[in-house]
């Protein structure tokens, strides 16, 4: 056991000895933080939308007045008087202008009248937030013009009542989880695969073979000292991305226990599946040619950015073999909903689970000899 | 002495008995058939050039690549059977280093004497003692990566010697140093061999390191050992007495026959154009009339060397070549040009 801790020693002192790898562990996540959690958090605001009015009528009016409030107020667009629906049109293509409204000759009339009356909108679906938010204000300045002017005494239309759990979750708060699982990725892949094939190829590892140590205190021993790099790394990634997206949640001491508990498994998954798949790797380029394959197959599936049920069956089947799922799952419930351990048991379960199972996969593998 | 390899029997009290010794990968023989014993406190070298299965050898006898066939015991173990217990006897050098260059030379030899269950009240003596032993005792907190190349291969002595091993294993431990680093470990290794009663048994392909470190010489050459014997013994197999290098400034055919007439000539090695290896029993004798000859038929001696029997004309003497990776020495002296030769 001794000669275990004596691996694990090595491996910590050298990863205190070189900073380098905690800061890059964490710098490449905490950008993406900051970065998309701002540039996808916010409400779109100050575009510009083309009014052609054909009509000219009182109801035109009221659209236009509509659309001023939402100029002062919302911010979202301003409008932009236009003469020709075809010159609308063509700007919109050319990204002139982001949408053209289109009152057509009579509008007024049929309004009065209850004739369908119709106003068109020309946007550009090419670019969906942008085209979903202007839709969005669009149909509700309609639905305030369509509703009655006297309301009657009993409603008769069916609401729905949404009541929400939680406070209101900005993306950089929804982006946090996904967030700690990329760093404490990052840390296994670097201070994991990286780091021992690159040993292995100098020879450290030739060194550790003519001694007695046993096949299975060096693997345990290569192990605990991924799984410790990469806790610290997600402990690093929970405060500091805590503190930036507002989540004064993590001063509780039991959702600390909780989010200590998923670090840890998270850990141990992370670094079995690393080490079940650098076994039998000697080329130091194959961990670096993998980095991005990994990230990409085991991040998106995870439903870290867009929820698992929307994905195909293919998608789905990823997702569930994947220790990403559970590891953001786990720190969704933890941190965004305070869920408590009945909200993780699951994650922690399989977690665990498929940390211990790739290791003892992985330990036969491991060869004693060159 | 040609090797007869089943006449090289392990004696009882051998450190290391090797015996019929194979490792195959695929279809390729990497080690064919080598037998040979290592006396305790002797120091044994594998002499032959890089390819030859010295290194093979050695991580075969060190546990780091099981045998396909054949026996090895080191300090009385088989390797196959009782690995572990080899393990704790020997200390090794491989040819990289092994050494965690963040770490610092203290902390390598305490990791080290760890991984060895060197326990923890002997383990700073032991620490200190090493240190001592390779003269490093002043940069104990220094970081390897900042040390010179021989210091880290001192380093490198250091952390094989940690747990005091009977018997230590060095693949090719002057490779890469400069000439003052290299005889500094040679210096060190006669040294250690002195003071803690060392078996050690050394891969080289520096025919000056095995002739000035080793008690006995095995010469390895495409995974067969072709010789074994004392340098001194194996010096006198060799016909000869010493080595005259001859270049002239053109090729001609029939200077092969003139060198083999002159008096006490034994062989004549053409080593390229115009440059001749010639084993003489009288050196100066040979060259005087060397230089006689050339000069009565016209020819230009543009270098002349005069050396005793190295290492080298035992390697050629048994291969039929050179070293593979050794240069050609270079000449001893260059003979002026002969007044009114074209240059």
């Amino acid at each position: 056991m001794n000669r275990m801790f004596a691996i694990i020693e090595r491996e910590m002192r050298k990863f205190f000895r070189s900073p380098t790898l905690m800061i890059m562990s964490l710098m490449m996540p905490i950008l993406q933080l900051v970065i998309m959690g701002n540039a996808f958090g916010g409400k779109i605001v100050g575009t510009r939308v083309a009014v052609v009015d054909y009509d000219h009528g009182p109801q035109a009016v009221k659209i236009r007045e509509a659309f001023d409030s939402i100029a002062v107020n919302l911010k979202t667009f301003t409008t932009v008087e236009y003469r020709d629906e075809n010159q609308a049109r063509e700007d919109v293509r050319t990204g002139k202008i982001d949408g053209a409204v289109i009152i057509p000759a009579q509008y007024s009339r049929r309004v009065y009248a209850h004739d369908a009356p119709r106003v068109g909108f020309v946007v550009d679906n090419s670019d969906q937030f942008t085209s979903g938010s202007l839709e969005s204000e669009m149909q509700l300045v309609v639905d305030a013009l369509s509703a009655p002017v006297i309301q009657p005494r009993l409603a008769t239309s069916i609401a729905l009542e949404v009541v929400e759990l939680y406070p209101y979750v900005n993306y950089m708060k929804f982006l946090l989880p996904a967030t700690i699982a990329l760093a404490m990725y990052i840390s296994v892949m670097i201070g994991g695969g990286m780091l021992y094939i690159d040993d292995k190829a100098r020879g450290v590892h030739e060194g550790y073979l003519v001694t007695p140590i046993t096949k299975f205190e060096l693997v345990f021993g290569l192990n605990t000292a991924g799984a410790i790099k990469a806790t610290l790394s997600g402990i690093c990634l929970t405060v500091i991305g805590s503190l930036m997206a507002g989540l004064g949640v993590i001063f509780h001491p039991m959702v600390l226990l909780e989010l200590l508990a998923l670090i840890l498994v998270t850990s141990i998954a992370f670094n079995g599946m690393m080490f079940l798949l650098m076994v039998r790797v000697d080329d130091p380029l194959v961990p670096r040619a993998m980095f991005g394959v990994l990230n990409t197959l085991l991040f998106y599936p995870s439903g870290a950015m867009y929820p698992i049920a929307a994905f195909p069956a293919w998608l789905r089947a990823i997702s569930v073999v994947d220790p990403f799922t559970y590891c953001i799952h786990g720190f969704k419930a933890i941190l965004l909903k305070d869920g408590g351990f009945a909200a993780i048991q699951f994650d922690l379960l399989f977690l665990f689970v498929f940390g211990i199972g790739t290791l003892l996969i992985a330990t036969p593998l491991f060869k004693r000899t060159l | 002495m040609h090797l007869d390899q089943n006449a090289e029997r392990p004696t009882a009290a051998a450190a290391i008995a090797v015996e019929h010794i194979v490792k195959r990968y695929g279809d390729f023989e990497a080690v064919k058939d080598v037998s040979f014993s290592v006396a305790e406190g002797e120091i044994f070298g594998l002499l032959g050039p890089n390819g030859a299965g010295k290194s093979t050898l050695i991580r075969m006898m060190t546990t780091l690549i099981p045998l396909t066939g054949g026996k090895a015991i080191i300090a009385g173990h088989d390797v196959a059977k009782d690995p572990d217990a080899v393990r704790r006897m020997i200390g090794v050098i491989p040819q990289a280093l092994t050494s965690d260059p963040d770490l610092t030379v203290e902390e390598n030899l305490n990791i080290y004497a760890k991984l060895y269950s060197v326990p923890r009240a002997q383990r700073e003596k032991s620490v200190n003692e090493v240190l001592e032993a390779v003269d490093l005792s002043k940069w104990r907190g220094a970081q390897v990566k900042t040390l010179s190349g021989g210091m880290r291969r001192r380093v490198e002595i250091a952390r094989g010697l940690v747990h005091n091993p009977s018997i230590f294993f060095l693949d090719e431990p002057t490779t890469g140093l400069d000439p003052v680093s290299r005889i500094a470990v040679w210096e060190m290794l006669d040294k250690l061999r002195a003071t803690r009663n060392l078996t050690m048994l050394i891969t080289t392909h520096y025919m000056e390191e095995a002739d000035k470190l080793c008690d006995r010489i095995a010469i390895v050459d495409h995974g067969t050992l072709v010789a074994l014997g004392t340098p001194s013994e194996l010096k006198h197999n060799v016909p000869g007495a010493n080595v005259v290098e001859v270049h002239f400034d053109r090729e001609t055919p029939e200077w092969q026959g003139r060198l083999e007439q002159l008096d006490g000539v034994t062989s004549v090695q053409a080593e390229s154009a115009g440059f001749y290896r010639v084993l003489t029993s009288s050196g100066s004798k040979t060259t005087m009339q060397l230089v006689e000859l050339a000069s009565q038929l016209g020819e230009t001696v543009t270098s002349l060397s005069v050396q005793n029997t190295t290492l080298d004309d035992v390697f050629v003497h048994y291969t039929g070549r050179q070293l593979r990776d050794e240069q050609v020495k270079p000449a001893a002296f260059t003979m002026p040009p002969r007044p009114g030769a074209q240059p």
